[in-house]
């Protein structure tokens, strides 16, 4: 018996608001394998559950009419992977979040869940930050769309208050069409694990292939946060991809912009090891993605 | 406080009292007497308590029984025929010799089920991957890998008489 003051299956995204707002004991439960965790664990325990598990209009993924695609925060992990317009824009993506727990994991975690947990360690964090991922949150006073960016504040802490909920994602054709991407989880172990490290790099490439026009980095528990690396994406701008700095610069870039901690998992040395490391691998990767080769 | 769910449990309708705060597992085990349904960890990490909802497997431990409102759960006991007999990947449990001391077999066959049921073919690495959510303390997981293995080209082979 899970210690819980309450369970409430709400019927649609604007009813679970209604939910949350009216009990403030209340906390918002997506595909449970966190949240329900917590409650064992002690930490949640009498809390009150609104759920928004068995809601349709927050599943699925979808090509918008601006071309922005739409993934559901209530979409679990195994249907993103195997959506065909995630295979097809966001392999990335789909990779990633069949790196999370395990198969039964997979099958009940959500996005949304992944997210809005605010853990730095979220599989889905560190690639959602690199496709400059909006947060679409509906609460009392309605619809707000806000950048990823600006949506962690802490350890476990985000901007989302406590009556939203997050119905989806969006990701911008900008962001997706002529870009490839990498993402590197290390882990000691291959499945059931969480990240020690996580690395995201995504690039676009020039018409001949031969330099970066632009690229992005992000990380998980690089910091208190998933982050991006502005100054390291700066060092690979127009940058051609037989320069021998080219793998150097950003890596060791890369380490003046995080911020690890050592923990039970690795060592904050470790872990600045693991940055440097997974940075050159995921761009080597995605680089390879487009069709081209560093020749550094 | 007790509510009533309806769930089609192994193909028959049912119509549960629940308690809203308890889990799937404890449902299947304690009211329904669905013993195949192992309690291992309760935190979503062993697989024991694997079954499947809609097809799809989940760990009944972490699952809210409130979820399965409306749902089809399946378990091992699930599986046999109607002459009692066991299932095909059940057999092929036995034939491989994939059971030690049986506790994590039940979880393993329904995702068994659910990695046959795609009708796809896999390397021995992804079938390491597909079975990855759960714990065997006793086999070192090759005879079980034998034996999914084994139920896949079964299972193509009948799919293609």
């Amino acid at each position: 018996m899970f210690d819980i003051a309450g369970f409430y299956e709400a019927r649609s995204v604007d009813d679970a608001v209604r939910a949350l707002s009216e009990d403030e004991n209340a906390e918002l439960i997506n595909g449970g394998t966190d949240v329900l965790i917590r409650v064992r664990a002690g930490k949640d325990a009498g809390r009150a559950l609104v759920s928004v598990k068995n809601i349709p209009e927050i599943k699925g993924v979808k090509l918008l009419p601006d071309e922005s695609i739409w993934i559901g925060a209530g979409t679990s992990f195994t249907h993103i992977t195997n959506d065909p317009l995630i295979m097809e824009h966001l392999p990335m993506l789909g990779e990633a979040v069949d790196m999370v727990g395990g198969p039964q994991i997979r099958n009940m975690g959500t996005m949304g869940g992944n997210i809005c947990n605010g853990a730095t360690s979220a599989d889905s964090a560190a690639s959602a930050v690199s496709l400059n991922t909006e947060l679409l949150l509906t609460g009392p006073e309605g619809e707000r769309r806000i950048s990823i960016h600006d949506f962690y504040t802490g350890p476990g802490r985000t901007v989302r208050r406590r009556e939203e909920v997050c119905t989806g994602f969006l990701i911008r054709k900008e962001d997706y069409e002529g870009w490839t991407g990498k993402y590197i989880k290390y882990g000691k172990r291959r499945a059931m694990e969480i990240a020690t490290l996580g690395c995201a790099v995504r690039v676009k490439l020039n018409g001949d292939r031969s330099r970066i026009e632009e690229a992005r980095l992000a990380y998980g528990v690089a910091a208190p946060t998933p982050i991006r690396c502005r100054k390291a994406e700066e060092k690979l701008k127009n940058r051609s991809l037989s320069d021998p700095g080219l793998l150097s610069d950003f890596s060791e870039t890369a380490l003046t912009e995080v911020n690890p901690r050592s923990s039970w998992r690795a060592s904050r040395e470790f872990r600045m090891q693991l940055i440097s490391e997974l940075a050159k691998r995921a761009l080597s990767e995605a680089v390879k993605l487009s069709g081209g080769e560093i020749h550094a | 406080m007790l509510k009533i769910i309806h769930v089609t449990v192994n193909g028959r309708e049912r119509e549960i009292a629940v308690d809203e705060r308890e889990s799937l597992l404890d449902t299947l085990r304690n009211r329904l007497d669905l013993s195949s349904v192992k309690k291992g960890c309760e935190v979503g990490e062993c697989g024991a308590c694997t079954v499947l909802v809609d097809g799809e497997a989940i760990d009944s431990c972490i699952y809210l029984a409130m979820w399965a409102d409306g749902k089809s759960v399946m378990t091992v006991e699930g599986l046999k025929s109607r002459e009692g007999d066991l299932s095909p990947i059940q057999k092929a449990f036995i034939e491989e010799a994939a059971v030690q001391c049986g506790f994590c077999t039940p979880g393993i066959i329904m995702s068994a089920v659910e990695i046959v049921g795609t009708g796809k073919r896999y390397t021995r690495e992804e079938l390491r991957k597909l079975i990855s959510g759960h714990l065997c303390r006793c086999t070192g997981y090759e005879k079980i890998l034998d034996a999914v293995a084994r139920s896949v080209e079964e299972h193509l082979r009948g799919a293609a008489d």
